[in-house]
Parts: C-alpha cells; sequence; structure tokens
C-alpha cells in the first residue's frame, strides 16, 4: 500500500470553513424515574479538511453523540436540546428524504460494532453496492467493480473471491475493514468513524491511517475518529477533544496536547497507557472509581468525585470550556488547570 | 520456566469449506489453521499476535472444541478434547471459558446483565439463590460497572460496558483457563489499565491461564509470559516475552515490531513505518512453502519450495524460517 505524504502543511487559519458544527446538544434517555442526561449540551466543531480525534472514558457518550446527529438513536433515546449543522442545514430539521442522501453519501459513517450494523444474510459485496448504486447512480455491474477495489482499498486479501461471502465468514478485522470501506464508499465530505480500528493490529491500522491521511489530503475529506488508542491517531488528527460524561472537558491541538494535558482527567488517561518499555510487575495506573450514571450528575464538575485535585468550588459550580492557549486555540474545563495556565 | 503444561496442541489444522460466485457455485477451502503445534503452560498468559485474518479467533475456538479440528489434537488433562462430543465436553466446559471478540452477538439480547452473569453460576451451582445477587454485583464491580447495569439489556451499553460484561460473565464461571479474544481492545486505557490489573490479580489469586489474543503490542508485552506470532494459518514464531521483544528471529516479527504507534504526534507524522510491500495472501489459496515468501524482504529461492521446519532456535524460543541459522548443529 501507498504511503501518504507524511508531513502536512499547516492549514492557514483564513482557509477554515466550519463543516459540521454541533451546539449545544443534548441527549436523554427516558428511563422509569423520568428522563436522564447522557450528553449534556455538548458542542463540537470540525472544520473542511480538519480531522478531529475523539477521545474518552467508555460509555461517556461518544457514539451516541455521533449516531444522533444522523438521527439514528435508538428507542426510548432523544436529543431534547441543540443543533447539528452540517454546510449550513441543521442536520436534526433535515427532512427524512434530505437526511437519507446525507447519511451515507456526504457523511460516511463507520460504526462501532460490525456484527450488528452488517446484515448478516447479505453477501459483503452487495452491502458494498447498496450506497454506490443508491448515491452515486452506478449500475450493478460498476458497483460490484467498485466493491471489489474498496476491499482492496482496505487491504482484504483476496478481495474479489471476498465479496460473496457473508459477515459470519470473514475474521473481525475483515467485518471492521468491510465496515471501513462502506464508509468510505461515496468519496464522503465527511467522514465519522467510530473506533473503526479496535480488531486491527497494527500494520494495517497503520495502512487504515495512511488510507484515510491519502483521502483527505486527496479529496479534501473532514474526519472525526473516535478512539481510546491516543498513539495511533497522534499522528492522524490536528485536533483532540476529550469527553468526560457527556461534556467537552478539554479541547486542543493534537501537539498541545501531548506536550502540556491540562485536564486532570486527560492527564489520567495519557498515564494509563502501557509503555513498550513497561515491567510486567508493574501495577497499570489507572483512574479510580467510575463516571456518573446517567441521571446521578454531581452537581458540579462531573469529574470532582474521582479528581485528585478537586476543590470546594468543584463541588458547587460547573467549570465551563474556556481558552487558555494563544488564541485561545487551547480549551479546558477545569478551574484549577485554568487557574495554573492564567498564572503560567 | 518449570510449569506444567495445561494444554498442548499437536498438528492442529482447520479448513472452512465455503462456496464462491453470485450463485454459490464454486466450491473452496479456506486454510485458516495449518499444521499449529504448541504447549500452553499452566499459570502462564500466552498471548497470539498477527495480522488480521491470520488465524487467531480460529485457534482459540478450536482450541476449546467449538470449532471441529479438521485434523491434529488438543490435549488437556490427559484427554484429547477435540474429538470429544458436545456431552462428553461439558465437565470441561466450565473450567474453559472465552471472552469472544464480538460481544454483541453473543450476549442473548433478551437476556438481561444481571441474568447473563447470573446464568453460569446458577447452570454450574457455583452459588446458592440466595448468594447470587451479590455475587453479580461483585462481578460487575470487578469489571467496573455499578450493579444498577444488572437489570439493563445488552442494546442499552455502550461498545466497552458490553465488552466488560463478557468479561464479567467468563469469569463468573470460576475457570481455569479462559481465551481472551480481544476482550479489551473497546476499553478506553484507563478501564483497560483496570481489567489488566484485575485480570492478573486473578491470575495471581487462582493460578488462572490465559490465551490473550490482542494487536495491541504493549499491552502485549505487559500482561504475557510468552508471546506466539502467526502469519496466515501458522506459526511463525513463539517465544518468552523478553526473547521475542528483545531478540525477534523471524522477518515477519520484526516487521510487525516497526509498526507499533507511540504516542509522540511530531514522532508519528515523520515515522517511515516498515510496512509490508505486496498484498497480504488469501488463506484460499495460500503461497507455497514459507507463507510469508511473497512479502519477505530476504526470501531466498528455497522459500518459496520448502515449509520451514517449527524448531527451536534459542532455549524458549521457536521458530519456523529458513534464514534463521540459531540453534542448527554446526
Ligand atoms: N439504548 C440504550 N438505553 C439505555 N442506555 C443506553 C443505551 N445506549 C447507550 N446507553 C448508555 O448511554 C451512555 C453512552 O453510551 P455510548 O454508546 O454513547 O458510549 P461511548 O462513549 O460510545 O462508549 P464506548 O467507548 O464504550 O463505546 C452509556 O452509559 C450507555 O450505557
Ligand atoms: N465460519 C467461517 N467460515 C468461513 N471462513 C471462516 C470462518 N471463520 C473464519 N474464517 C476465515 O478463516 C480465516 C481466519 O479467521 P480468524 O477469525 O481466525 O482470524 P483472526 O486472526 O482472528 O483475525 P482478526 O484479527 O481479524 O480477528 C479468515 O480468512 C476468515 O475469513
Ligand atoms: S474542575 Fe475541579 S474537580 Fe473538575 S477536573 Fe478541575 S480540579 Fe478536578
Ligand atoms: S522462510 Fe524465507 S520467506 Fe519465510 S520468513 Fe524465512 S526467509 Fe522469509
Ligand atoms: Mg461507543
Ligand atoms: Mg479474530
Amino acid at each position: 500500500m501507498m504511503m501518504a505524504s507524511d508531513i502536512r502543511p499547516e492549514p492557514t487559519p483564513k482557509a477554515r470553513e466550519r463543516l459540521l458544527d454541533v451546539k449545544g446538544l443534548t441527549i436523554e434517555i427516558e428511563t422509569r424515574n423520568g428522563p436522564a442526561t447522557i450528553v449534556d449540551g455538548i458542542d463540537l466543531h470540525v472544520d473542511k479538511g480538519e480531522t478531529l480525534g475523539i477521545v474518552g472514558e467508555s460509555g461517556c457518550g461518544k457514539s451516541l453523540t455521533m449516531l444522533s446527529m444522523m438521527r439514528l438513536l435508538p428507542n426510548k433515546i432523544r436529543v431534547t436540546k441543540g443543533e447539528a449543522n452540517f454546510g449550513g442545514r441543521d442536520l436534526q430539521k433535515m427532512s427524512n428524504a434530505d437526511l437519507r442522501k446525507v447519511r451515507g453519501g456526504e457523511v460516511g459513517f463507520i460504526f462501532q460494532d460490525p456484527m450488528t450494523s452488517l446484515n448478516p444474510v447479505m453477501r459483503i459485496g452487495q452491502q458494498l453496492a447498496e450506497p454506490l448504486i443508491y448515491h452515486r447512480g452506478m449500475t450493478k455491474a460498476e458497483a460490484r467493480k467498485r466493491a471489489g477495489e474498496l476491499l482492496k482499498l482496505v487491504g482484504i486479501p483476496g478481495a474479489e473471491d471476498r465479496l460473496d461471502a457473508y459477515p459470519h465468514e470473514l475474521s473481525g478485522g475483515m467485518r471492521q475493514r468491510v465496515m471501513i470501506a462502506i464508509g468510505l464508499a461515496c468519496n464522503p465530505q465527511l467522514l465519522i468513524a467510530d473506533e473503526p480500528t479496535t480488531a486491527l493490529d497494527v500494520t494495517i491500522q497503520a495502512q487504515i491511517v495512511d488510507l484515510v491521511k491519502e483521502l483527505r489530503d486527496k479529496l479534501g475529506m473532514s474526519v472525526v475518529w473516535i478512539t481510546h488508542d491516543l498513539a495511533l491517531i497522534a499522528g492522524l488528527v490536528d485536533r483532540i477533544n476529550v469527553l468526560y460524561a457527556g461534556t467537552v472537558v478539554e479541547d486542543a491541538p493534537v501537539d498541545a496536547l501531548f506536550d502540556n494535558p491540562s485536564h486532570p482527567y486527560t492527564q489520567g488517561l495519557l498515564a494509563s497507557i502501557p509503555k513498550l518499555t513497561d515491567e510486567r510487575s508493574t501495577r497499570l495506573s489507572s483512574i479510580g472509581g467510575t463516571p456518573p450514571e446517567p441521571g446521578r450528575r454531581p452537581k458540579g464538575c462531573p469529574f470532582a468525585p474521582r479528581c485528585p485535585l478537586a476543590e470546594q468550588v468543584c463541588h458547587e459550580r460547573v467549570p465551563s470550556l474556556e481558552g487558555v492557549g494563544q488564541a485561545g486555540a487551547h480549551r479546558v474545563a477545569c478551574f484549577v488547570a485554568q487557574r495554573k495556565l492564567e498564572a503560567a | 520456566m518449570g510449569a506444567q503444561p495445561l494444554m498442548r496442541i499437536e498438528n492442529l489444522v482447520k479448513h472452512f469449506h465455503v462456496r464462491l460466485g453470485a450463485f454459490g457455485e464454486r466450491a473452496a477451502t479456506v486454510h485458516a489453521l495449518d499444521d499449529i503445534s504448541f504447549e500452553i503452560l499452566e499459570g502462564e498468559t500466552l498471548s497470539l499476535v498477527g495480522e488480521s485474518g491470520c488465524g487467531k479467533s480460529t485457534t482459540g475456538f478450536t482450541l476449546l472444541n467449538l470449532h471441529r479440528a479438521t485434523e491434529g489434537k488438543v490435549i488437556y488433562q490427559g484427554k484429547n478434547i477435540v474429538e470429544l462430543d458436545e456431552k462428553a465436553m461439558r465437565p470441561y466446559r466450565r473450567q474453559l471459558q472465552i471472552v469472544f471478540q464480538d460481544p454483541y452477538s453473543t450476549l442473548n439480547p433478551r437476556m438481561t446483565i444481571g441474568e447473563a452473569v447470573g446464568e453460569p453460576i446458577l447452570f454450574h451451582k457455583l452459588a446458592t439463590k440466595a448468594e447470587l445477587k451479590d455475587r453479580i454485583a461483585m462481578l460487575l464491580a470487578d469489571v467496573g460497572l455499578p450493579p444498577r447495569f444488572a437489570s439493563r439489556y445488552p442494546h442499552e451499553l455502550s461498545g466497552g460496558q458490553r465488552q466488560r460484561v463478557a468479561i464479567a460473565r467468563a469469569l463468573a464461571c470460576q475457570p481455569k483457563f479462559i481465551v481472551c479474544d480481544e476482550a479489551i481492545s473497546a476499553l478506553d486505557v484507563s478501564v483497560q489499565a483496570q481489567i489488566i490489573n484485575l485480570l492478573l490479580d486473578l491470575q495471581q489469586k487462582y493460578g488462572l491461564t490465559y490465551l490473550f489474543i490482542a494487536h495491541d503490542l504493549a499491552v502485549v508485552r505487559h500482561i504475557s509470559d510468552r508471546v506466539g506470532v502467526m502469519y496466515l494459518g501458522r506459526l511463525a514464531e513463539l517465544a518468552t516475552r523478553e526473547e521475542l521483544f528483545e531478540h525477534p528471529l523471524h522477518p515477519y516479527t520484526k516487521a510487525l515490531l516497526s509498526a507499533v504507534p507511540e504516542a509522540d504526534p511530531a514522532h508519528e507524522r515523520s515515522r517511515k513505518r516498515q510496512i509490508l510491500q505486496g498484498d497480504v495472501p488469501s488463506p484460499l489459496s495460500p503461497p507455497s512453502g514459507c507463507r510469508f515468501h511473497t512479502r519477505c524482504p530476504i526470501a531466498m529461492d528455497i522459500c518459496s519450495k520448502v515449509v520451514p521446519e517449527w524448531r527451536l532456535a534459542r532455549p524458549g524460543h521457536m521458530v519456523a524460517c529458513h534464514a534463521v541459522t540459531e540453534g542448527l548443529p554446526g
């Protein structure tokens, strides 16, 4: 597989144009005791050609946020506030017909769980061909040919033969790559990838990252990449958002996040990454406690019950996301970090 | 390492028969596992790594007799368990557990989390009805889930939460041996660290043995005693953790180790990975001789003709490669 050029020019600030702009999005779930908040007024944005990485604790609302944008939320869960603009149009208000054109066409989606999103009784070649026929008006034969090319692009060996396989006949990583191929099928303007490489080995992960880089640079595609593997996306993304309990707690250019992680939760995450040089006997550090459940968030900072730095104010007021770096590019929602960075 | 073997795998082969073509008109064979031999020692963590599709999950499934082996033996407690039928297998089922790669497809959607975790406890009579609730709550707490999750259904959980339920369910059986197939790959690093610590604690306390399938080499290095590297249905190399990471012998292992990403943006942007040339061959028609010869940077004439022997090259270090001379007589 080809390597994409590794060093990208900095995007000039003037050329920036918002592609996706999520404002104050709130997602609630209907429970026996009434509605409970899962995602709490989240703000996210992605510029044209930009790659945004999203990390955060398991269960903090990453997948639901992305699904809500495409109006694919499960039963009993709904958006109660906020908007999600894509290319200037509010996805929440768009007609179903328009939304269908966006889904899988202008916006490619790689779902987290291949086994639940692939149709188990349909050959994968057909599943790949469908969006090509629907969105791009290809004939069946054209779509099959393109489907084979896509499988090759994501590195599946014997691609033409595998078109006729059913999902259960593929390995976990192959299924995941079929999902990636479907997400990329229509050359989307925006690719939303929800943990797209969890089942892939390092060499294929690297190939997929290079493939996405290449498409991004060639087509000007924007990318939202959800992952827990900070090392993997270190060389891919422009910016990282760290989510905790359904809010963004830190938003920073990638270098700033690694050089100067400011939120105590981000610091905890980085400290938990096992290093290749670790000894077996060392215990991995992990953040004590568990994140709040929907409907049981603490009154002040959502991280306060687990935070080693928590002060009185943290239990009383919710910190807002505020700029601390140059030109406000690095933002953090933490009283202590804000104070420290202001003093510096 | 003086440990006894818990399981001995001898010349294990697994083929899948599939049908190709738009109407399924062509028959073909997937060579998923070909002639694999190794031992799993009591109380150790043996990891399997290798490219996607190389046969890691198939190894796990076939070892536990969840897929019928095409040929070969798996000796456990003096019995070749892969020739047993489901009834004869029953006494071994509780001891030998697996956490599947795809937890969603293996959790019953109509069973609550509490029922899913409690079912094996009741089935194997590991607790009384009265103790059950506490036992479930304890297992959930071990994997970092609050007790209230017991009343939820699988579709009401996030990906990482489901993965933890699958781990709790395996632990509920108080097994001797667990195949962990990408069991922690969907977890954020903090929860991942918590589960790894838990697995290592349980191992120390109860002498558990793990076959750990994973692609994150930093995690593998952290938890393994020994590591096996697979390529296209065969073992390429198997050695102690230190040997494998400090002294890899097989060209494929070397390429794999060079691809490990690091949490450093500047380094990642500028690095040149040693990405293997050539396409991954298809297990429908694997290459002759050494299966790696189509992509190996140092392949020789003999490599496409003769299957390299699976042999001991250094103490505790097995390898299959014609170019490795260590350990050869003379
Ligand atoms: N259908 C549902 N019913 C009730 N709760 C749900 C449902 N789906 C998700 N949740 C809850 O909402 C929260 C957010 O879920 P989401 O899937 O967005 O998490 P995530 O950040 O993607 O986590 P992961 O990293 O584990 O995939 C979780 O706590 C989950 O338990
Ligand atoms: N039920 C099946 N029918 C046909 N082929 C199968 C079946 N299960 C697995 N295979 C094939 O066997 C080969 C090995 O698959 P396996 O799932 O063991 O790979 P793996 O090493 O676990 O990969 P991954 O890292 O992607 O999970 C693959 O080519 C796969 O397509
Ligand atoms: S605001 Fe307070 S509790 Fe929240 S992360 Fe910062 S120091 Fe910790
Ligand atoms: S046997 Fe030959 S082709 Fe195979 S890994 Fe060794 S040198 Fe390379
Ligand atoms: Mg998710
Ligand atoms: Mg697998």
